[in-house]
């Protein structure tokens, strides 16, 4: 029988355009010495950035994309062997590896020489510490300062002194840029960029709605792809155009009937980080089991419903708060109840990525508890983000199909 | 009369089942996988069409299973281990079991209800702890044929002898600075069986009795004396262990007939 195909989405055209033109403008961007380019956290101050005029670039991004690319694991030891442990954040490990030996897959892709080079490194450490760590590696490289958000972690309920905690240190970061801008922040201009940054998130999250229809429009792994605007691009108005017009189409599918996996039988919820090497590969295996992985986790991380324009700073401590990886257990286990029960999600996949505790749930029981809870079974496959070395493709392999045989049962 | 068969193309041996159409078994077949798994699916399938007296013209469902499952060109179709490990050892013993099959490259722990539905199931991580490849590696370090390690173990006089390591490669090292250390083989021996049966404990809980299938506790009996031992429950073994997932495979054929 052949293997049936993905259903191309027509935008994904257009978001490779707008992707290039992002990495064009940041090349010439680092070139001009009247221009300042600022690295982010995806889930970082982004908006801040824009408003003070930064060019804003992401490394988690490019770390994405060199494990898309099935470069990372290529790269990785050679991080490891300046002291970076092969056990820490293999973003981290195989974006330090590649710019060590001078690679970057810009090269390949847009005939970009290198990365763009700083002025400022801003971390958010709701993702994790990893990320202090990765950007103070580059801000001791190119003696640039490094500044930050040090968020809460394991939130219950947000409170008052949550959101004012991160508040103030939102004020204290907004000075410190200000400096390596060389200008004010422009309240307006602020403003504007948290509102573009709203809209952005709202059609993002629209989106992947089309993923609760049956069947299902969209899939985890077209998700993956087509967030890259709402990570990179958030709070500048192409990406509210890139979402538009992915909306129209998507919605254009849900209402013909037209399923992104044909003869969708089986739907699951994916909770953890992509395997970003293995993406087409597990995409195919799903097709070929006419199951849809309708959501997840870590594509729903990029909506910021919270960001309010007429409150930009308390607003923005609040989405970074708010944010699904900073909470507690509880929190993060009624999310994900919710969302099974929103998408009609048979069952679960945990994905244990090696590299990455803050993304893998499946470490303390969580799995079982939610199986218990929604009376839908769950698997979990080992594997990593980027480092391909502790992924193990035929027990994967085996895994989701007898966890498919089994959601047929 | 029809037949139907399942090849179960392991990553150390590849068995065959043939059934006939009351599902009693009329043939079995057994060959090394080694890297030529169409061949040995092939050889292990005749084996057991010699057996049953039968050609491949009388078997019109054929069934593959295992790491080689999609390497069997005469299938008529394919199931995971997991599910023909199940059905294997559950059509042997009809209650609720759990079912733990110790191969030469991966252990699996399956739950089965009462009716032979699987509640839950769990595959080691990517690693050689917990499976054959272990013991024979444990094996060739102690110098004895991996199918003589339960007859060495057996001769242990000191059970408080463990291998604390996860690693394979960590273990061997482990057992050298033991040896060194003066440590029996005997106890060593042991100490590698009770490791592989304490990564079992470590995947899934087991519930009710447990089923022992799978190459190891076919090649070293004293492995599901070992199990019963650390997951505190009873081990039964079906007839032929390395069998069971080609039975079930061949149970899945005869089902779609």
């Amino acid at each position: 029988m052949p293997q049936p195909q993905p259903k191309r989405i027509a935008a994904a055209r257009h978001m490779k355009k707008v992707m290039a033109d992002h990495f064009l403008g940041l090349d010439a961007a680092s070139k001009d010495p009247a221009r300042k380019v600022a690295w982010c956290n995806s889930v970082g101050p982004a908006e801040l950035l824009h408003a003070l005029g930064f060019e804003v670039y992401f490394p988690e991004n490019h770390a994405a994309i060199l494990g898309a690319t099935r470069a990372a694991t290529d790269y990785i030891p050679h991080a490891n062997a300046v002291g970076y442990s092969p056990d820490i954040c293999s973003y981290l490990t195989a974006d330090v590896g590649a710019f060590l030996r001078g690679y970057t897959p810009l090269t390949r892709a847009y005939g970009i020489e290198s990365v763009p080079r700083p002025d400022v490194l801003v971390y958010n450490t709701n993702q994790c510490r990893d990320v202090q760590d990765w950007f103070s590696w580059y801000a001791r490289h190119w003696n640039v300062p490094c500044v930050g958000l040090h968020t809460h972690r394991n939130i219950g309920p947000v409170t008052t002194d949550h959101v004012v905690s991160i508040t103030a240190q939102l004020k204290t970061l907004t000075s410190q840029l200000e400096q390596v801008a060389g200008h004010p922040l422009d309240m307006d201009r602020f403003r504007d960029v948290v509102s573009l940054s709203r809209r952005c998130s709202q059609l993002w999250e629209q989106v992947l709605r089309t993923g609760a229809a049956r069947p299902s429009a969209i899939t985890f792994f077209d998700g993956t792809i087509h967030m890259g605007p709402a990570v990179v691009l958030r709070g500048l108005p192409v990406a509210v155009d890139y979402y538009e017009g992915l909306l129209a189409e998507l919605q254009e599918r849900v209402q013909g009937g037209v399923a992104a996996v044909e003869g969708e039988r089986q739907r699951v919820y994916w909770e953890g980080m992509p395997v970003w090497g293995k993406l087409r590969n597990l995409s195919d295996q799903f097709l070929s089991l006419h199951t849809c992985v309708v959501a997840s986790t870590y594509c729903n991380s990029w909506i910021f419903n919270q960001l309010d324009p007429d409150h930009p700073f308390e607003s923005m401590a609040r989405a970074y708060t708010e944010l699904f990886i900073v909470r507690s257990d509880p929190v993060k286990e009624d999310y994900i109840a919710g969302m099974c029960q929103d998408y009609g999600a048979d069952g679960i996949l945990f994905h244990d990525a090696r590299t990455c505790p803050n993304n893998s749930n499946s470490r303390y029981g969580m799995a079982q508890r939610l199986s218990k809870r929604l009376g839908i079974p769950h698997v979990t496959i080992d594997g990593d983000l980027n480092d391909l070395r502790c992924y193990s493709e035929e027990q994967a392999r085996t895994n989701i199909e007898a966890f498919v045989e089994q959601l047929g049962q | 009369m029809a037949l139907y068969a399942g090849i179960d193309v392991g990553s150390s041996a590849t068995k065959a089942v043939i059934l006939d159409e009351q599902l009693r078994v009329v043939g079995r077949g057994t060959c090394p996988s080694a890297a030529d798994l169409a061949g040995a699916a092939r050889r292990s399938f005749q084996q057991a069409l010699d057996q049953a007296d039968a050609q491949a013209a009388d078997v019109p469902a054929v069934t593959a299973t295992g790491y080689g499952r999609d390497n069997v060109v005469f299938a008529t179709g394919t199931r995971t281990e997991i599910d023909c490990h199940g059905r294997g050892a559950w059509q042997q013993f009809q209650r609720a079991i759990t079912v733990v099959d110790i191969g030469g490259q991966d252990c699996k722990v399956i739950r089965l209800d009462a009716s032979g539905r699987r509640i839950d199931f769990a595959m080691n991580r990517k690693c050689a702890a917990g499976t054959g490849a272990f013991l024979e590696q444990m094996a060739q370090r102690l110098g004895v044929a991996v199918d003589r390690l339960g007859a060495l173990a057996s001769r242990s006089a000191d059970p408080s002898v463990t291998i604390s390591s996860y690693c394979t490669v960590f273990a061997q090292t482990e057992i050298l600075a033991r040896i060194r250390a003066g440590v029996r083989a005997e106890d060593l021996a042991r100490a590698a069986l009770e490791s592989v049966a304490s990564r079992v404990l470590e995947q899934l809980p087991p519930a009710g009795e447990v089923v022992a299938t799978g190459g190891v506790v076919a090649h070293i009996p004293q492995m599901s004396d070992m199990l019963q031992r650390v997951l505190g429950v009873a081990v039964l073994l079906p007839q032929h262990p390395q069998h069971a997932g080609a039975l079930g495979a061949a149970l899945v054929a005869a089902s779609q007939d």
